[in-house]
């Protein structure tokens, strides 16, 4: 339920927006500072897991390192296959956040391929795919998901990238679809129309980028929730194959050992928590300060 | 306003039937079949292979098979589990009845400790309870429900509080009824107590804004000018009208409802919809994962549907629209 929060007010609220004035007035809120600096920094551990992970995250580091606590040379301890934790969750955020970005961006081009299409041709074309959106939305995530993957088997991270990506686009379709419905009878887009340019164009150059702001709020939190969804699903047993370890995977190994070694589900997901809690309040401040309330959680 | 219901049963039958043939057609389009693992088994004769095939209809055509689903499941019948040998309407009559006991139970706390959260929040925005309560619902709001699950788990495992399944199994079936009553509401209060505890967190938010929207409204001042004590004001008068939003937020909540439902099901062992789903989707036991599927659609179509006709109950200007 992530998305559905509001936080607070933003000293940002109730101003018109230019990309000069929104970048110098979020640098001036703490909270954004924070979060941006915590997102900062997690994306940087995973780009430099290789360098910065003390020792191999798939290997074992020798047989008497099994499930040891949290100490000075194992800061996050050691699993039950006696590898290394913290190396582990380093690694995990590469594939965690590669799929979420992914998946989103798969989602964000589906999403706005269709709303744009309905949106601009109206009529039955636009109920019919609407429809399609309504009904996408009214099945619980995880639950197609789980539905998609019941045949699949193991899903390898292209395969998981596209699933959670055809399953994520709902939401982002109904907002490109209002945005072009507001924007395709103003007069530029008029004026495009009646110097003879093909509706493929006005669509493309004229009606769709004023559609798009709200995608950039509906992007950056529909990442935040995509961490979470594909997390949930490697959870369940259904995620990217092992020994590949995103956090998902790794909070799953802790649940098994839950009543003897808390530190491998309690780190994972503090990694993943934390990210999403900076994600969460990058994407609301966005919100705020590109215009409020108009803008609907994903 | 029976138009206006008509109007609404045929839209979500609808959606209902959409999300059964998305769904249909997205598991067929999956690259294998069901019984994979059990047709693979080297002992099976061809003819053997193509008998199972026949059975459960899946020698035909997708849309042969789509349509024949669709007119068993117009008359109530789901198919059998593939795995369980059973009706799939016999198995989710014995997994929806505890889902739904969980789920009523955490959306009364839950929405119960968020308004009133949320009105108090609200009353006193700004205030250092205000802050403290906001932010750590805040940060409830963002910890997966999975991981939260997990850390009750962790934190109750050993306690008197069980922490797994929904009944003892070792209580004997001839138990007096009263003290398995007491056995299933004592497994529910963990599972439940979790899944409240992130609701009320998203429901405080929304009563908060939706309590400091209303407060500054001109006959709020008239109502104080006129000498109502600040307690009445708002719990009288704008609590009220503050409610619109709440009420249309439980109605589209379900969604999210029944995705955290799977995830606190599946940790706490609670033998629901959720953990029905999670095990089927392991057992390629797709008329299972369907009906689900289809049900929980329902439930969300039913929950918009409900939003929309209490809002028409609390708010007389949408009754003639």
């Amino acid at each position: 339920m992530p998305a559905l929060v509001a936080l607070g007010d933003s000293p940002l609220a109730g101003r018109s927006w230019s990309a000069g004035r929104l970048a110098s007035s979020l640098t001036r809120d703490p909270l954004f500072a924070a979060a941006a600096c915590t997102l900062l920094l997690v994306a940087l551990a995973a780009l430099f897991a290789p360098w910065l992970a003390p020792f191999d995250p798939d290997r074992p580091i020798d047989m008497a390192a099994r499930a040891l606590p949290p100490s000075a040379q194992h800061w996050f301890g050691t699993d039950t296959l006696n590898r290394d934790l913290l190396s582990r969750i380093l690694f995990g955020a590469r594939i965690s956040l590669a799929v979420s970005l992914l998946s989103v961006a798969v989602a964000m081009l589906m999403g706005t391929a269709w709303g744009a299409i309905a949106g601009y041709a109206g009529g039955w074309i636009d109920a019919l795919l609407m429809r399609v959106v309504d009904a996408g939305l009214a099945i619980p995530r995880i639950l197609l998901l789980l539905s998609i993957v019941s045949l699949w088997g193991t899903l390898t991270m292209p395969a998981i990238i596209v699933v959670l990506g055809f399953t994520g686009w709902f939401g982002a379709s109904r907002l490109v679809r209002d945005g072009v419905r507001a924007s395709k009878e103003r007069d530029y887009a008029v004026a495009a129309r009646a110097s003879g340019a093909t509706p493929f164009r006005v669509l493309v150059r004229h009606v769709l980028p004023h559609a798009l702001t709200p995608m950039l709020v509906a992007a950056t939190l529909g990442v935040g929730h995509v961490v979470v969804i594909e997390a949930g699903l490697s959870f369940l047993g259904y995620g990217v194959a092992p020994p590949a370890a995103t956090w998902g995977t790794l909070i799953r190994d802790g649940r098994e050992n839950v009543a003897t070694a808390w530190w491998l589900s309690v780190f994972p997901g503090l990694a993943l928590a934390i990210t999403v809690l900076a994600i969460n309040v990058l994407g609301d401040r966005l919100r705020t300060a590109l215009g409020g309330r108009q803008l609907p959680a994903p | 306003m029976a138009s206006i219901v008509l109007k609404r049963v045929a839209q979500g039958l609808l959606i209902v039937w959409l999300t059964t043939t998305i769904t249909f057609f997205l598991i067929h389009a999956a690259p294998g079949e069901p019984f994979a693992s059990l047709l693979e088994d080297p002992r099976l004769t061809d003819e053997m292979r193509a008998a199972t095939r026949a059975r459960y209809g899946l020698d035909r055509p997708v849309t042969e098979q789509y349509v024949r689903y669709l007119r068993a499941v117009s008359t109530g019948d789901f198919g059998d589990s593939f795995i369980h040998h059973r009706p799939v309407v016999a198995i989710l009559g014995d997994a929806v009845p505890r889902t739904m006991l969980l789920m009523a139970t955490a959306l009364v706390i839950g929405f119960a400790a968020g308004i009133a959260l949320g009105a108090l929040q609200g009353a006193r925005a700004g205030s250092w309870f205000d802050r403290l309560t906001g932010s750590t619902a805040v940060l409830l709001a963002a910890l997966p429900d999975f991981w939260l699950a997990l850390l009750v788990v962790m934190l109750f495992a050993g306690t008197w509080l069980p922490v797994s399944g929904f009944s003892t199994p070792t209580l004997p079936a001839s138990a007096p009824m009263m003290t398995r009553t007491l056995d299933v509401l004592r497994h529910l209060i963990l599972p439940a107590g979790t899944l409240a505890l992130l609701i009320a967190a998203m429901v405080s938010r929304f009563q908060r804004a939706a309590l400091i929207d209303i407060l500054p409204s001109a006959w709020l001042r008239t109502a104080r000018a006129k000498g109502v004590a600040t307690r009445s004001v708002v719990f009288r008068h704008a609590l009220r009208n503050a409610f619109l939003p709440i009420i249309t937020l439980g109605g589209l909540a379900v969604p999210a409802l029944l995705g955290g439902a799977v995830f606190v099901e599946a940790t706490f062992n609670w033998q629901g919809m959720g953990s029905l789903a999670v095990q089927a989707v392991g057992d390629h036991d797709y008329p299972v994962v369907l009906a689900v599927v289809l049900l929980s659609s329902a439930f969300v179509v039913l929950g918009a549907a409900l939003a929309d006709v209490a809002q028409a109950a609390a708010d007389p200007r949408q009754r003639r629209a």
